[in-house]
């Protein structure tokens, strides 16, 4: 689990952008990535791998490792660590070679 | 003065692509040890990164003999090399997305029939969006060969280059020829390091072939030419054929690990001395546009790499097969056109009979090498 | 919306190599754009530095600020500026106009576009050096950089055990940042095998004379007082099922074990050297920091003309380098575009040259007291090389055996660097792999070949380029 430091928390709380993960609203900050807001929602893993579906979750946080990819909005394969959030995105865990969780 | 290095064989080959290796193999099985000579590694250009497609289908009426001989080979691929080379056979179909492509599909059958060839079929519309459930409902149908596939280039051709230096053919690699010429009753084949003599040669020097054509005097109007070629991430399975296009070009194919491969002979930016390529992605955009409207889910693929091999064409856009109409021990087979990896297996053996027989059984003078001088 | 945007000067990477380097580009009057892939600048090490929340100074500290002085003088410089914009491909020969300059792709929001310019700067920095241990992919695990990146840019600390492991100053910098933020760290262990120091000592005399002596000592102090510090930890192994659940690894001699929720690994920066191989700039490996680099000259120039390069992804040589080389490569561009001359040129650098060279004095001492041991960078058995496609180092050494000789064989093998992340994770790896398994050195095994699109792409992006006459009369028909 990752928690807000004081000042980010204050500022979550201020300005909450709510979205919505595997069917649960969540509430994060403006200006989080949703790898950020995932993360401070208490998921680690958004994804299972397309060959062995083994669980991953972000790595890198910059942007070149992909291991982040998850579907937002209906569109699979998009980074949850280059995408940041806005008020009723959807995020869906990403399964296999593209399947989306029912 | 020090001699120079000389090693001889009873066949040299120049040029270590799929066709070389083929005629390695033939060779070899034949008994006779050849000496391939190649100056990267083994399927390094267009018979390692080519669209892998194994096609009988909409072949010159020329190369449907060799097409229709080859994929017999193809069906016993592991037999022959040891190795499946991740062949896969679902057919292949080029679609009509209009009714002028109706037309010239149409035109195509009748001309196959006229020559005694039923191995192409009509599809009509309902069977084709039922074998690719994917494809625009607006497609008018198309002309399918079930018994054709695809496979993967370069395993194939490594396949093939293993099984050729199992059966006793020489590979040398990382060897540029500079020269050939007679030398007595042998050929010379001077490279960068080293010599080489053999009573015969054969050319499969890929786009480079022109050039040992050239200094036997036997010049061609070869141009070297890069198709490009998209790939994309896995995506889950939706195709089992690979899909042509008709009025504009296309090749489509899903392989068994979910990615999916792009190609059409668009052409990228080629230097082939400098042996280096330029995508040009306006053009590929252009096959992009096509297969978002033939396959409209593809719009959210995600393409994660492309490339340009370098191929050799010839004017006709069939090769040059055959031997050298100039000197006796000379045989030829380049010129593929962006077309030859099917051909690839009998043409090995088309030239181990041209080397062994001095003949072959298969047709091969459409493909003379004095046919672009009006001889 | 098709955009064909012209520009004399085109940056790529918004880190202190970028800033400084369009800024003193625009100062010097030529018309530049910036192009970055974050939504605001700062590149990674200065990452969220206009936007971070952690606004108390004291915990991420003055290096980390510093970045911000870069962004006034480049935002109030006149160069042109897209966030969020990805630079995919590069084409001369293919441009519409070459003699026009280059042509680039890029996509911001989903949109493919493509610009013009005369001279290109690449400032597209580092990445973390592949660290494959085994369990290196379970969820919990993650490296150094990526945590500092949530606590930089979204005020978050991981609230469950912590361990730290590997080397290098990043993992000194991130316990102290976190331990101002008043987060826990529960072990560091350092992967330096033991007796590394000595032989980094041949380089202390630089160390010693530069200022990175007190801030590392001070920095140093505070961690160790706080934090376990293991030394020499070998056979470093991340378990767990589904998540992490602990770490194994052997120090002294005896193997030990602890639960922890996240497992921070670093060993160390090296190149992103995609984009500027996919160019074809001429890269060359550098033994002491065990990679590739660019070839450049003093000005950044590489072996492509109207390429230059500046920052770590010219060679890893830390932050404030980068600013000094951004600001002489930008004085070589607006030389050889013909705004400054030769001796303009010159006078105008002598002030980044001298900066330049303080920066870099005691790097080659950091260089070897870290330098990533071997045994972490050529795994072993079912340790996954290849993230993207699975592949363990079992099958890669396999491969190698079976007669496959370098790595872009490799790619057509096992599908080693064919997923998303374009061999970024895998490269330094494999080709360290072929290297022990044929007794060559990995600058002889070479890297895979890259090409364009260097940044994945959907086909609706691509399709969505603008039409020219050009590329509809480069279709070609195939005969029938």
């Amino acid at each position: 689990m990752f928690k807000r430091l004081d000042p980010a928390a204050r500022l979550a709380q201020a300005e909450p952008v709510r979205i919505t993960v595997n069917g649960d609203t969540v509430a994060c900050r403006a200006g989080d990535s949703v790898a950020a807001a995932l993360f401070a929602s208490g998921i680690d893993a958004c994804r299972d791998t397309a060959v062995n579906e083994v669980p991953r979750g972000p790595y890198c946080m910059m942007g070149v490792c992909y291991d982040c990819l998850v579907t937002i909005d209906g569109q699979p394969n998009r980074q949850a660590c280059m995408t940041p959030v806005r008020e009723g995105m959807n995020i869906e865990r990403q399964l296999g070679a593209r399947k989306v969780q029912a | 003065m020090a001699a120079r290095r000389v090693d001889s064989a009873p066949v040299v080959i120049i040029g270590a692509g799929l066709h070389g290796c083929s005629a390695a193999l033939q060779l070899a099985r034949r008994g006779v040890p050849a000496l391939v000579l190649e100056k990267n590694y083994a399927g390094r250009h267009a018979s390692g990164v080519n669209a892998g497609g194994v096609r009988t289908l909409g072949r010159d009426l020329a190369e449907v003999p060799l097409a229709l001989a080859s994929r017999e080979l193809w069906h016993r691929i592991g037999d022959l090399v040891d190795d499946d080379c991740g062949y896969e056979q679902h057919g292949q179909v080029r679609v009509a997305e209009t009714g002028a492509d109706v037309a010239v599909l149409r035109a195509r059958l009748d001309l196959l029939a006229a020559h005694g060839h039923t191995h192409e079929e009509w599809i009509d519309a309902g069977e084709l969006r039922s074998l690719v459930p994917r494809l625009v409902p607006s497609v008018q149908g198309g002309v399918i060969v079930k018994d054709d596939g695809a496979a993967d280039p370069y395993r194939t051709t490594s396949a093939f280059r293993r099984k050729a230096a199992a059966l006793g053919a020489r590979f040398v690699e990382g060897v540029r020829v500079r020269r050939v010429k007679r030398d007595g009753r042998q050929w010379l084949v001077r490279t960068d390091q080293g010599d080489y003599t053999a009573p015969q040669l054969i050319n499969c020097a890929g786009a480079w072939a022109d050039r040992i054509a050239a200094q036997l005097g036997e010049p061609v109007p070869l141009q070297a030419i890069s198709p490009m070629m998209l790939v994309t991430l896995a995506m889950p399975h939706f195709l089992d054929p690979v899909v042509l296009g008709t009025g504009r070009p296309l090749s489509f194919k899903q392989r068994a690990n979910g990615t999916v491969l792009i190609g059409g002979g668009r052409r990228a930016w080629v230097d082939r001395d400098a042996e280096s390529t330029e995508l040009d992605f306006r053009a590929l955009a252009e096959g992009a546009r096509m297969v978002c409207e033939l396959f409209p889910h593809m719009r959210a693929a995600v393409v994660n790499r492309g490339w340009a091999g370098i191929e050799a064409a010839m004017p006709d856009e069939i090769p040059v097969i055959g031997p050298s109409r100039r000197h006796d021990g000379i045989y030829h087979a380049f010129g593929f056109s962006a077309h030859g990896f099917q051909l690839g297996p009998v043409v090995g053996s088309i030239l181990a009979d041209l080397a062994l027989q001095g003949s072959t059984s298969m047709p091969i003078e459409p493909f003379r090498i004095d046919r672009f001088t009006g001889r | 919306m098709m955009d064909t945007t012209k520009c004399e000067l085109l940056v790529i990477g918004a880190g202190p190599a970028g800033l400084a380097a369009a800024a003193a580009a625009a100062q010097a009057g030529l018309d530049v754009m910036l192009l970055d892939e974050q939504a605001a600048p700062g590149g990674q090490i200065y990452r969220a530095v206009t936007t971070t929340p952690v606004t108390d100074r004291r915990v991420l500290g003055d290096d980390y600020w510093h970045g911000a002085t870069l962004v006034q003088p480049f935002l109030q410089s006149g160069a042109r500026y897209q966030p969020q914009a990805t630079v995919w491909a590069v084409s001369r020969m293919t441009a519409a106009a070459p003699d026009d300059g280059f042509e680039v792709a890029y996509s911001v929001a989903g949109e493919a576009r493509m610009l013009v310019a005369r001279h290109l700067l690449l400032a597209t920095g580092a990445q973390e050096r592949p660290f494959p241990i085994p369990g290196w992919t379970l969820p919990g695990v993650m490296t150094a950089g990526a945590a500092q990146i949530l606590l930089k840019s979204g005020g978050l600390v991981s609230s469950g055990r912590t361990v730290l492991a590997g080397c290098g100053p990043l993992l000194y910098l991130l316990a102290w940042q976190y331990l101002n933020a008043g987060a826990r760290i529960d072990a560091l262990l350092e992967t330096a095998p033991a007796g590394q120091w000595l032989r980094a000592l041949p380089h202390a005399p630089g160390f010693l004379a530069s200022g990175y002596l007190g801030k590392g000592l001070k920095l140093l102090r505070k961690v160790r007082a706080a934090v376990p510090v293991t030394r020499a930890v070998a056979d470093l192994r991340a378990l767990g099922g589904e998540r992490l659940e602990g770490v194994r690894y052997t120090a002294g001699g005896k193997a030990r074990e602890l639960p922890t929720d996240y497992l921070l690994l670093h060993q160390g920066v090296v190149p992103n050297v995609n984009l500027a191989r996919a160019i074809g700039v001429e890269h060359a490996w550098n033994d002491a920091l065990d990679c590739w680099e660019p070839v450049t000259d003093a000005w950044g120039g590489t072996s492509v003309a109207g390429v230059g390069m500046a920052g770590d992804g010219a060679g890893i040589a830390g932050a404030l380098a980068a600013e000094h080389r951004g600001r002489l490569a930008a004085l070589q561009a607006a030389h050889l575009l013909g705004r400054l001359s030769a001796g303009q040129r010159d006078r105008a650098a002598a002030g980044p040259r001298a900066a330049l060279a303080r920066a870099v004095r005691g790097r080659a001492f950091f260089d070897a007291l870290y330098r990533a041991p071997r045994a972490y960078l050529r795994p072993v058995g079912d340790t996954i090389v290849c993230r993207c496609e699975e592949v363990t180092a079992d099958q890669v050494r396999q491969t190698v055996k079976l007669g496959c000789t370098g790595p872009n064989q490799m790619k057509s093998f096992l599908r080693c660097g064919m997923g998303p992340c374009q061999g970024r994770f895998c490269g330094l790896t494999v080709s360290e792999l072929i290297a022990e398994e044929q007794g060559m050195h990995p600058k002889d095994v070479g890297y895979y070949r890259l090409r364009f699109p260097t940044k994945p792409l959907t086909l609706g992006e691509l399709a969505a380029l603008p039409q020219t006459d050009a590329s509809r009369q480069a279709v070609v028909r195939l005969k029938k």
